[in-house]
């Protein structure tokens, strides 16, 4: 029946249905592979550690301090070093980062200056955090003279992570749908009053994602603390800011540069702490984005 | 006037040949019944207009009618919809293929953020169309009352056209690929009335050659524009049904269900 000129029949078409269903399982189970490849490596290293490490895990190795003798060494010191610089690093670079990427999306004018600084914001989050533990040196360190101190080191690592802290931000903040915008603008509300009550709760979740992203970084980082003179062998926890500290990488890393396999063992335990630390802090921003994420949805 | 029993329903099938039919449809999200037990029959080459307030269950019943609910992970379901001797919910039949047969237009216009050339071409490229594209291209803009529109800037994006324009981008590119049926979800609500009488006036010339079930919120354009007429409405629990189904003129004019007629007074809704 092919009396309108635009009818167009089966043939006029190949649509290969079998080979495209087949390409689009091909590509799923490439796509499984993907994920295969990370989870085994990454279940391998961690068995490698479990391994090594599990039987050096106690109550005593978590409460003493590290020691020359192997049997006797702990990490006390490095963990609490590794709690005090994450919650100081949270509550100095987190106020500061959110408040810069609200500047930066909803105050600043559109101008080259701005964009000048939105590309050297991205830029800072690639330097090397060497580069970071120098300048920490030069400025808190000696300039201010904070000393080896603990204030020093979240500071240092404060601003190595706040640049990663703003992009992530930015891009919540950004993808807060306009129209919320306007619908506060236009009841007379201040953009502050708009930006308090509803971009910011709405950018929360993401703004999260990208703390926890920051934290994570910042607890591996060895670095630029050692750089700033981080002690490695600590044989006490810190009474105050200013008190000289350790941390757990910095703790692994001097095991791990031993020549006794004892502290080899001692070193991987480190590692199961670490992660263990690690995995707390970031289940705990999880949760609460999860929590947000189900009040606010577009 | 009655209230219809669950049993007995004011449902008037066409005699025209049958297009679709539905069979006990129902559909749930979750624990949610959306619509139960839906069952009737869309004519051929007709506009089939869905009618009902808020929440009713229109548009859960249009895509259900290409299998859009897939997408949906917490959708279920269950019933039939026969397309001729086809199930489309048999577990052989092939979302992707139903849904190049049975096109849909959405409430808001959603061309890609490619060219005008490249949002009609798209279909025809990846179902393997032997002819030749630029002319089908034209063709279907052609079709759409919009070639003269865009004839001199086939490769701007199509995100520069205007809401009306891009809608009939969108019915363009759906039925270059020549399927039967269009299914549209209020093409017209988010378009100025110019452009919304464009929209149906190209329903009426499309409806000579492709099947046409439109969901609407605009009762003026049910009657306007549609040859058949369901009216759902929802029970106590959230529950689309349909109520009554007929010939437009006959269920604007002489409702047979009291409901209905609350609605197209504008009593209800």
């Amino acid at each position: 029946m092919r009396t309108d000129r635009f009818a167009i029949t089966e043939q006029e078409f190949n649509p290969r249905l079998p080979l495209r269903r087949r390409f689009g399982g091909l590509f799923g189970l490439l796509s499984a592979a993907a994920i295969l490849i990370g989870l085994v490596t990454l279940g391998l290293l961690i068995a490698d550690v479990v391994r090594d490490g599990w039987q050096v895990l106690s109550w005593d190795f978590l409460t003493s301090y590290p020691s020359r003798r192997p049997q006797d060494a702990g990490i006390l010191s490095a963990l609490v070093g590794t709690f005090y610089i994450l919650l100081l690093v949270t509550v100095i670079a987190f106020p500061l980062g959110v408040a810069a990427a609200v500047y930066l999306e909803e105050f600043a004018p559109k101008s080259r200056l701005t964009a000048f600084i939105e590309v050297n914001i991205s830029n800072l989050a690639a330097v090397p955090s060497i580069v970071y533990g120098l300048l920490g040196l030069g400025v808190f360190v000696r300039t201010f003279m904070l000393g080896r101190s603990l204030i020093a080191g979240a500071l240092t690592l404060s601003l190595l992570v706040l640049p990663i802290i703003i992009v992530a931000s930015r891009e919540a903040v950004r993808a807060v749908p306009p129209s919320i915008r306007e619908a506060g603008l236009a009841l007379g509300a201040s953009p502050w009053q708009t930006a308090r009550y509803f971009v910011l709760p709405a950018a929360f979740p993401g703004i999260l994602t990208g703390t926890i992203l920051a934290l994570a970084r910042a607890i591996g980082e060895t670095a630029p603390l050692i750089t700033i003179g981080a002690l490695t062998y600590v044989a006490f926890t810190p009474k105050s800011l200013f008190d000289p500290f350790t941390v757990l990488p910095i703790q692994i890393f001097n095991w791990v540069s031993r020549p006794q396999p004892a502290f080899h063992d001692r070193a991987a335990g480190g590692i199961i702490v670490l992660l263990a630390v690690l995995l707390l802090f970031n289940a705990t921003a999880i949760l609460l984005r999860a929590r947000l994420q189900r009040k606010i949805r577009f | 006037m009655t209230v219809a029993t669950r049993d007995e329903r004011y449902i008037k099938e066409p005699t025209e040949p049958r297009a679709l039919r539905i069979e006990r449809l129902s559909v749930w999200y979750g624990v949610h019944q959306a619509i139960r037990e839906v069952s009737f029959t869309i004519p051929a080459r007709r506009i089939t207009a869905l009618i009902g307030p808020s929440g009713c269950g229109k548009s859960t019943l249009l895509r259900a009618l290409n299998r859009m609910h897939d997408l949906t992970p917490e959708a279920r379901v269950e019933g039939s919809v026969w397309w001729g001797e086809i199930d489309l919910y048999a577990p052989s039949t092939d979302p992707v293929w139903v849904r190049r047969h049975i096109g849909m237009i959405f409430q808001k216009p959603n061309p890609f953020p490619k060219s005008i050339f490249d949002n009609v071409a798209f279909g025809l490229r990846v179902n393997g169309y032997r002819g030749d594209i630029a002319a089908r291209v034209e063709e279907a803009l052609r079709k759409a009352a919009l070639w003269d529109e865009v004839k001199d800037k086939l490769q701007k994006n199509a995100l520069t056209l205007s809401g009306g324009q891009q809608q009939r981008l969108c019915i363009a590119r759906a039925i270059a690929l020549g399927p039967q049926i269009l299914l549209m979800d209020e093409p017209c609500s988010a378009l100025d009335p110019i452009a919304t009488m464009r929209i149906e006036d190209l329903m009426r010339e499309l409806a000579h050659t492709y099947t046409i079930v439109i969901v609407t919120h605009n009762m003026q354009q049910a009657s306007r524009v549609s040859h058949y007429t369901a009216f759902l409405l929802a029970d106590e629990d959230g529950t689309g049904e349909l109520i009554e189904y007929a010939a437009t003129r006959e269920l604007f004019l002489r409702p047979r269900d009291r409901r209905t007629e609350d609605y197209i007074t504008g009593r209800i809704g």
